[in-house]
């Protein structure tokens, strides 16, 4: 039984804060909608998505009011379409427009799917189909696309890498006008999970059931309130109250994950223990590292409290949950993070403190503006670096970055909503071209040879 | 099934009364309270029996945050599981 502090405290979490359950994300195979035409299979799409997640936005209202705790995202995922249309690869835009019209219909925010697994080699469908990204983003709302171009399994595929470089930078020019939405619903993987809640990231595996439900969770505002209560603890203190909190935050995404599944009719999958921050003042990974003694996100220290964080959100969370997967981990993305923000604004953090602390937490170089003007093969290059460091350390890595087209360092770009603002950051101004167009594959590393 | 209903903010007449009798009308049978007094802030505690009634539980949640603007105060009405879990090994 708990105690009247108990409720007090769980209160004061979702009230003061933020805790929340980040998304309910129902992952559907598109495998039963293949057919002869890409017009019959991009109905036969968005059939089955609204048929199977019809009530998908009333249910995660019902939990959200009979449990009291926010759900502020609902979310599908589906099967990498690049499967799907293998057969006409360049007709794969009419089923990613049949499956922003199924996202629109059920009320969800994102869909995410629009996918290809290339992390060996690219076949020839994939590589047309990875063209069409940034049309299909650009004609879009809700949709959203990732390419996975490595594994430590099968090395990097460089051609891929060179290719996503030159997709960002379309699909950030196609939406210009948007600041280069695009852009922001694009992540190029290293070591892509089949089983990610979170967005734009998110497809269904292949080796999933046929239909799951996983819960992501968040709670940075809850581990940062914690940790005010103990300024003078020493490290190995700190990290207990971490796991304590980590373990109260997922034992309620579990619950909600659970009974969600079972109204749903569909499988529980995971959940997913990641720290979501937003813009919101409050709800920051990066004042979790300042609370931890860091003046400014970004000093030196930043990887260290990190690595702490991280791993002490791992283990509460793995005690919490039947079920752990996606990418549980602490995320960074620059613009959703307004302790970020401001770092950034005062230069407090770089591209390369970025990429050091994605060394030790989840996911990678996430919501990061760049001068519009940066070649592709910088972009590429920056792939390159970040699933260099997702295949040697056995993690899934990624990016993210938004070329702000016509803007430079000191200006910012600006999405609203969860995706938020970001001020523009330098990058090396050196010239890379000349790894990327080599091409061909990074092997995998010697330790990937377990068997 | 069993809820707990919340009601914290600063004290005043006749909010026991005002709470109760809301649960009563809509059937719900009270089977705890523990209530404090901080200072001028009040916090109280029910556990209600809500399986006798036909209405779902996050209309009545709502109906409860309703009823807590009206009188000032911040009433939450959860289903226990969420602090079992929460707060149970």
């Amino acid at each position: 039984m708990f105690s009247k502090n108990d409720v007090l405290e769980t209160i004061a979490m979702v009230e003061k804060e933020h805790l929340d359950i980040r998304t309910i994300t129902m992952g559907i195979s598109l495998l039963p909608c293949i057919r002869d035409s890409a017009e019959e299979t991009a109905q036969k799409v968005y059939d089955l998505v609204c048929k199977k997640a019809e009530n998908i936005v009333k249910t995660a209202e019902n939990l959200s009011g009979e449990y009291g705790i926010p759900i502020v995202n609902k979310r599908v995922s589906v099967t990498p379409v690049s499967l799907i249309t293998a057969n006409y690869p360049e007709k794969s835009p009419l089923v990613g427009k049949a499956l922003d019209n199924a996202a629109k219909t059920l009320g969800i925010d994102f869909l995410g799917g629009y996918s290809a697994l290339v992390h060996k080699s690219t076949a020839e469908y994939e590589r047309i189909f990875i063209r069409t990204i940034p049309e299909v983003l650009a004609t879009t709302d809700r949709l959203c696309a990732s390419v996975n171009v490595g594994s430590t399994k099968s090395g990097i595929n460089m051609e891929a890498v060179k290719l996503l470089g030159e997709v960002f930078k379309e699909a950030a020019k196609l939406t210009k006008d948007k600041d280069g939405i695009g852009a922001a619903k694009l992540v190029a993987f290293c070591n892509a999970v089949e089983d990610n809640p979170f967005m734009a990231g998110a497809f269904h595996g292949v080796g999933e059931a046929d239909t799951v439900v996983n819960v992501g969770v968040s709670g940075p505002g809850v581990v940062k309130h914690a940790l005010e209560q103990i300024p003078n603890a020493d490290l190995t203190e700190v990290a207990e109250m971490i796991k304590r909190t980590a373990f109260k935050i997922t034992r309620a995404g579990q619950l909600v994950a659970k009974e969600a599944a079972k109204r749903l009719n569909a499988q529980f999958g995971i959940v997913d223990l990641s720290l979501a921050p937003t813009p919101a003042m409050g709800d920051s990974v990066a004042q979790i590292l300042e609370e931890m003694g860091i003046e400014t996100v970004g000093g030196h220290g930043t990887t260290a409290a990190l690595a702490l964080l991280n791993d002490a959100v791992k283990k509460g969370g793995v005690m919490a949950s039947s079920r752990v997967g996606g990418l549980s981990g602490a995320f960074i993305p620059v613009s959703e993070d307004i302790g970020m923000i401001k770092a950034a604004e005062k230069g407090a953090i770089t591209l390369d403190k970025l990429e050091a602390m994605t060394c030790v937490c989840s996911v990678g170089l996430d919501m990061i503006a760049i001068p519009g003007d940066t070649p592709a093969t910088t972009i590429a290059a920056m792939i390159a670096d970040e699933a260099a460091i997702g295949m040697i350390n056995n993690k899934t890595t990624a990016v993210r970055i938004i070329p702000a087209i016509g803007k430079k360092v000191g200006e910012e770009v600006s999405f609203g909503g969860l995706l938020g603002r970001a001020p523009i950051m330098p990058v090396h101004n050196c010239d890379s071209s000349r790894i990327i167009n080599r091409g061909g594959n990074i092997p995998a590393p010697i330790h990937s040879f377990k068997n | 099934m069993r809820a707990v209903v919340t009601v914290t903010g600063k004290d005043k007449k006749g909010i026991i009364a005002k709470v109760s009798a809301f649960l009563s009308e809509r059937g719900a049978n009270i089977e705890d309270i523990s209530q404090t007094i901080l200072g001028e802030y009040f916090a109280m505690i029910m556990i209600v029996d809500i399986s006798t009634i036909n209405k779902e539980l996050s209309l009545l949640a709502s109906e409860c945050k309703e009823l807590g603007k009206q009188i000032g105060m911040s009433i939450y009405m959860q289903h226990e599981d969420v602090f079992n879990a929460m707060h149970n090994v």
